[in-house]
């Protein structure tokens, strides 16, 4: 099993004939994604490595029963991509665009909630459940199926404790990446409630950093509610108040989301902590 | 984006939200149209002004001119003071708190407004301030403003004033995509106006295009900052002497946080992202270069970013200009073994993992 996706995922992406597209639809191929569609407006009758493309959204799902989208548009297009997606019925989108306007990331979570549809990102990797599926632009020579969850806000974090669980023989249930922006649809709290339910996933990884309380939302949720074993990681403890680091979401501002604060909150949902990024596969084979 | 507080009072009056009667000052010429006694306040985008000296009041022309003079060109914790706003005194009856901000866990607005203003708000208790959740698709309703002004037991036309203010600035939050909007004190005048005597307003700058009225200040920039930017680079100058340079911002802290387990200190964070243009890579080398690090350490996870592009744009810029200091590499991932090829011959320092290469930069950088 897997959480959120796995072989049944149709997807479509939306965005498909720019350089980022043409290149991402090749290596989903390439994973094993079953990538049916492709929309860009304009762009109807043309192919992307055999996978056609329609002009809307719609057209795409009528025509090959998508269920699925990943969103590769420019950020002042995003919001209107996702209604887009989430009016034709698609119940999972993946939002790999970074710099969207978080007014515009308000809005579509709260719309994604209220069609019963699964939103990851936006500003994230996407997410990938090896030997099933990928949706995003993770690289695919990484992963290895296995029972380790991994939650993150970070990509290329993400990829280097990926590759060093690989290195010692852990693979991953799923492994998704959440996003680095303030607003995100899917949260560290829905990953680790749909790990516990999954009977493939014997431990979860999450990979945190500074900025927000999702580190300290979810500890609390861990100590209620989670039996299996979680292990972090969290980047930016000698980040400095007030400057952005990188991702919208990694600041620490008005004195919250310090990393200080997310280490004790972990410690006391007994969530065992590494140092170092690639320290998360030893821990996880000591403890699991 | 932090507005300085008068661009912030600037759109509180374009939405009806009243201020003071004020201007920007730069000598005594300036002051013909204003009534004494009034307060000059230093603007800077950062809180704490009042404790350091920037906010004075004057009394008559002679002691504006001296105090203006001390305020222009102060250093408030690092930044100098370049714009003094002037603004007449109101007799003030009662000080509220009240601001709008992004709730990140709940995802919505959320709206705080307490009958504490003027403190700052990190110290006033939790009972004493009011707070609800706004959910974009309905926006602010009157029960949410019926609901928080009833907690401030205000008269009756002092409360229909607030809830007037409530709104106005819940539209401003939102046309104008703002992270934050705070008025602290919003006051109670004598004369029973509702008048905003401070202003807090950061706008989201992701969406800083579709506001073209919104003259960019980037004052909380180092020029090597402002040169990033313009670049399209994520570049950060910090306190000590060693250049990180890696891919991804999560992983850019994380080589930070290794130096300082080392006893290092970070100089530079650079996160060149997801790029995979060799030309990119070059002109953030670049950059690295002019901040003057003691070590520049590059710590690459090769996926979308392959690890050879990055050593082609590295290459670039040392077989062309040289390089002063050293550089420590921790390459993995896709294409490494190409990337080694690539910089074998470029006298750079090599190291297999995050733990040694960190342990190598802080040795160099300790030596130098």
């Amino acid at each position: 099993m897997s959480i959120f996706v796995d072989e049944k995922n149709k997807v479509l992406v939306q965005g498909a004939t720019g350089h980022q597209g043409v290149f991402h639809i090749g290596e989903m191929l390439n994973f094993g994604t079953k990538v049916v569609a492709g929309v860009t407006p304009g762009k109807a009758g043309q192919e992307v490595h055999g996978v056609p493309v329609f002009d809307t959204v719609m057209d795409a799902v009528v025509e090959t029963d998508a269920n699925t989208s990943l969103v590769l548009v420019p950020a002042r297009f995003a919001k209107d991509a996702v209604f887009e997606a989430l009016d034709a019925g698609i119940k999972t989108v993946v939002v790999i665009t970074e710099n969207i306007p978080f007014h515009d990331a308000m809005e579509f979570v709260h719309y994604a909630k209220y069609k019963d549809a699964i939103l990851i990102g936006p500003n994230c990797p996407g997410i990938a459940s090896p030997g099933k599926t990928k949706i995003g632009i993770l690289p695919g020579g990484i992963f290895m199926e296995g029972n380790v969850g991994v939650a993150s806000r970070s990509g290329t974090l993400t990829y280097e404790i990926v590759n060093s669980l690989k290195e010692k023989g852990m693979g991953q249930s799923t492994c998704v990446g959440l996003g680095g922006d303030p607003i995100i649809g899917t949260t560290f709290i829905d990953a680790l409630d749909a790990f516990e339910k999954d009977k493939d996933t014997k431990a979860v990884v999450l990979v945190g950093e500074i900025g927000g309380t999702a580190e300290e939302d979810a500890s609390e949720h861990i100590i209620e509610h989670i039996s299996k074993p979680v292990f972090a990681f969290i980047a930016g403890r000698t980040a400095p108040p007030g400057k952005r680091m990188g991702h919208a979401g990694a600041i620490i501002a008005r004195g919250k989301g310090t990393a200080k604060s997310k280490i004790e909150a972990f410690e006391k949902a007994d969530v065992k902590l590494a140092r170092f990024p690639t320290d998360i596969a030893d821990l996880v084979e000591k403890y699991s | 984006m932090k507005l300085f507080e008068y661009r912030g009072k600037e759109l509180f009056d374009k939405y009806g939200i009243s201020v003071p009667n004020g201007k920007l000052v730069n000598d005594e010429k300036d002051f013909s149209d204003l009534k004494f006694p009034f307060i000059l306040k230093a603007q800077v985008p950062i809180g704490g002004r009042g404790k350091a000296g920037g906010i004075k009041s004057v009394e008559n022309k002679k002691d504006a001119k001296e105090k203006l003079s001390q305020i222009l060109g102060m250093d408030i914790k690092g930044f100098t003071v370049r714009k003094v706003l002037a603004e007449e005194k109101v007799d003030i009856k009662k000080e509220l708190y009240m601001s709008i901000m992004l709730d990140r866990s709940q995802r919505t607005s959320l709206l705080m407004v307490s009958g504490k203003g003027g403190m700052d708000i990190e110290s006033v208790p939790d009972d004493l301030i009011f707070k609800e959740w706004i959910n974009p698709f309905i926006g602010i309703q009157p029960f949410h403003i019926r609901g928080t002004i009833s907690k401030l037991k205000l008269e009756k036309e002092e409360g229909k004033q607030v809830a007037n203010v409530l709104s106005k600035l819940y539209k401003m939050f939102r046309e104008y995509d703002c992270e934050l909007v705070e008025i602290n004190p919003l006051i109670i005048s004598s004369d029973g106006d509702v008048i905003a005597l401070d202003s807090k307003v950061t706008i989201n700058d992701d969406a800083l295009y579709r506001h073209s009225d919104i003259v960019a200040e980037n004052v909380e920039l180092t020029p090597l900052e402002k040169d990033a930017k313009e670049k399209g680079i994520a570049f950060i100058q910090l306190d000590g002497n060693i250049g990180v340079i890696a891919n991804g911002a999560g992983l850019t802290m994380a080589t930070l946080d290794a130096l300082t387990h080392f006893k290092g200190d970070g100089g530079v964070f650079l996160d060149l992202g997801g790029t995979d243009d060799p030309e990119k890579v070059k002109q953030a080398f670049e950059l690295m270069k002019k901040a003057k690090p003691s070590v520049i350490f590059l710590n690459l996870f090769g996926g979308i970013t392959k690890c050879d592009t990055v050593a082609r744009g590295v290459k670039a810029v040392i077989s062309k200009e040289g390089i002063d200091c050293p550089v420590v590499t921790r390459i993995k991932g896709m294409n490494e073994e190409k990337a080694k090829d690539i910089l074998k011959d470029a006298g750079l320092i090599t190291a297999a993992t995050l733990q040694d290469a960190a342990q190598k930069s802080c040795d160099l950088a300790g030596e130098r």
